[in-house]
């Protein structure tokens, strides 16, 4: 198993930890979401690898829909959004750069000591595919927990997502893989209509558009 | 495919809710609600009869049987109830007519959701329903669209997210330790595959896949320190919805939960599920009946005490063995009974005084004495007093885990105890007492929830011989 495909499977499975670990400390919302198409890009090569190299067709679907739902969709629409909102310059880091890293490393360390040593008798690919997916989950939990804004955790929301799909396309012959992609896609696409009914809601009080004429007519 | 009743409960309410989201107006989508809630529960009760056969996505057993007749009864019953509330709601402008049509289809897509989750066969398939199901209630919380409904929705949203994807993760875990022993494909998820096999997987592999479920389900049972979404989405909520949540929607997450568990404890190697859902157990009872100390609002109360008797309940599966199972079952439809019980008072009461603090409320058994002494039974019957079924099954639990573990009995007892001093504390405010708050006649409907109350009381006095077959028969199937 061994060989050139392990090796760029590999790769793009380790691109993807490195890509989470530039979310940690992006500061800025508009460049955090640039992160994470970056981060839905290198998903969609991975996935695209494994699904040449397990003759797995219908992993295609679920690249195609990483590229294009999550690698562009998502981040043309969040970065609306936030210039709609007129947040998009701002800079919010709730923890230092210095400690949100140093956390990163250890929690990659962490899934690196678990899953290898659980899976010891799986296949390579499928093994080292699991802990990178672990440590995107992780991270990705990080990225939400210092977060405050609701775009941030949005985005580390997703790139948690990111590290489940990459688990599970790495789970050979694994069945349901598209349908759970696309069932993550909707709930996404719910996630960022709710974020923006939501940072409305924190401007005018109300998501209900006749109670914002109301307000702009009256003295509150 | 032949039409059996297995495909009956998931197509009728998958129909009404279509009909329904095209349906205007609320006199007559109301009706069509509960009659739709009634046909899927005379559907349910008729898998009892006649067994359908199971396939590799759907499967009957005597476990689910239990889970689908109670979702569907405190669905039909909810309904009913749903039905009075909801037109107060529209007289009162809190609720735009035109969000109506929007949540009575919720409502039947939310039983779909639960009702999938519980035939599901596959482990991706009850996934995915638990994420609808999921999805349905976070949009149905929002629906006031108030700040603080918005604020709990979104804070719901994120953490039942969080909890879905860390459920996943343990799910494609179980996938790759099944893939080597059966092989690659869809047999690999199939739970009745799984169980015949589950000797050979890979222990470590099995392991660490439980700590991603009981972690991911966990946080959709509400056990603490999980729990943060589960007072917010039942305070802000519809009580209604309120009433399915605590009722059904955590019994879902947790059957998932138990059909992992029985994978778990049929690979020797692998380790005993028992201990970490005792802690976890231990540790949301005791921590929810002191917490409910602090409560001003009746309905933020009333889902702590929710988070105490999942504590519970998970504490008696955690144990194990028939008798512990048995009780965790009992209690299980014992709380489901009594909690929407409480809410359909709740949800009156905090209609008629316009408001949920406790504060405002008092001396309702004289104001309004039928929804005043309906609240104080289901308080009594949830405090766990005899002769209500609580008591009774609360009693199982203890007496059960005494003989094995003595120390374990005392921390649950001193939960219970602590969660009834604070109930009783806060019950003596709204019902006894001068009358605070406004005293407008009510519109109620009283039958849902005395109908739920006489079963509670029955329980307690005396179980049907049937019933007890049939849930000491599945408290073996649990091991």
């Amino acid at each position: 198993m061994r060989g050139l495909s392990f090796d760029i499977a590999h790769m793009l499975a380790g691109s993807l930890v490195l890509v989470s670990f530039l979310q940690l400390y992006q500061d800025r919302l508009s460049a955090l979401i640039n992160v994470f198409a970056m981060h839905a890009l290198v998903l969609a090569l991975s996935v695209a690898w494994q699904a040449f190299v397990q003759e797995a067709p219908h992993l295609y679907i679920t690249a195609v829909i990483a590229l294009v739902f999550k690698a562009i969709v998502i981040p043309v629409a969040l970065r609306r959004i936030i210039v709609r909102l007129g947040i998009h310059r701002e800079i919010e880091a709730v923890v230092g750069v210095g400690l949100a890293m140093l956390v990163g490393i250890g929690l990659v360390a962490l899934s690196m000591v678990v899953m290898l040593r659980v899976t010891a008798e799986a296949d390579p690919l499928a093994r080292e595919d699991l802990a990178f997916a672990l440590s995107v989950v992780l991270l990705g939990l990080l990225v939400m927990v210092t977060r405050r804004n609701a775009v941030g955790q949005v985005i580390g929301f997703m790139s948690l997502e990111n590290g489940l799909v990459l688990a599970a396309t790495g789970a050979k012959g694994m069945p349901l893989v598209v349908e759970i992609s696309v069932a993550f896609s909707v709930l996404i696409a719910f996630i960022v209509i709710g974020i923006f009914l939501f940072r409305i809601r924190e401007r005018f009080d109300t998501v209900d558009m006749q109670a914002m004429d109301r307000f702009r007519g009256e003295q509150r | 495919m032949k039409f059996d009743a297995l495909i009956g409960v998931l197509l009728i309410p998958a129909l009404s809710a279509c009909l329904l989201a095209a349906l205007p107006g609320y006199r007559l989508t109301s009706r069509f609600n509960v009659l739709a809630a009634l046909a899927t529960f005379v559907t349910a009760v008729s898998l009892f009869v006649v067994e359908p056969k199971s396939g590799p996505y759907l499967l009957v057993d005597d476990l689910n049987k239990v889970f689908i007749v109670l979702t569907t009864f405190v669905a039909f019953t909810t309904s009913a109830f749903s039905a009075s509330y909801i037109g107060h709601e529209i007289e009162i402008g809190r609720l735009k007519l035109s969000y109506v049509r929007f949540y009575h289809a919720m409502y039947q897509v939310l039983m779909f959701a639960m009702n999938l989750a519980l035939v599901a066969n596959n482990i991706g398939l009850m996934w995915v329903a638990i994420e609808i199901a999921t999805l349905t209630t976070v949009l149905m919380v929002g629906i006031y669209r108030t700040h603080e409904a918005l604020e709990a929705a979104w804070k719901y949203f994120i953490l039942g997210s969080v909890g879905i994807a860390l459920a996943l993760f343990g799910t494609i875990l179980v996938y790759m330790a099944a893939r080597p022993v059966i092989g690659e494909g869809l047999d690999a998820m199939v739970w009745t595959v799984l169980v015949t096999q589950a000797a050979k997987f890979d222990p470590a592999l099995l392991n660490v896949a439980f700590v991603f479920l009981l972690l991911g389900y966990g946080t959709k049972v509400g056990l603490a320190p999980l729990h943060a979404w589960l007072p917010d989405a039942h305070a802000e909520g519809p009580t209604p919805i309120s009433a399915v949540l605590s009722g059904l929607l955590l019994n879902v997450a947790l059957y998932a939960l138990l059909r992992f568990k029985m994978i778990l404890a049929l690979n020797p190697a692998a380790l005993a599920p028992g201990p970490l859902m005792v802690t976890a157990g231990l540790l949301s009872c005791v921590f929810a009946a002191f917490m409910l100390y602090r409560r001003r609002d009746i309905k933020r109360m009333f889902a702590y005490s929710s988070i105490e008797h999942m504590g519970i309940i998970v504490f008696a599966f955690g144990m194990g063995g028939p008798l512990a199972n048995f009780a965790g079952l009992l209690h299980m439809t014992m709380h489901s009974l009594t909690k929407s019980a409480i809410f359909f008072a709740v949800g009156h009461i905090a209609q008629i005084k316009g408001t949920q603090k406790i504060a405002d409320m008092g001396g309702l058994t004289v104001t309004h004495p039928l929804l005043g002494w309906g609240l104080v039974l289901g308080v009594v019957a949830i405090a766990g007093l005899p002769p209500l079924g609580i008591f009774m099954s609360e009693f199982l639990v203890v007496s059960s885990t005494f003989s094995r573990a003595p120390w374990l009995a005392m921390i649950l007892v001193f939960g219970i105890l602590v969660a009834l001093g604070a109930l009783f504390l806060r019950l003596n405010t709204i019902a006894f007492g001068e009358p605070r708050g406004s005293t407008a006649p009510a519109e109620a409907s009283y039958v849902p929830m005395f109908a739920h109350l006489a079963i509670v009381f029955m329980a307690g006095i005396y179980l049907p011989p049937p019933l007890v077959a049939g849930f000491q028969n599945v408290a073996r199937l649990l091991g």
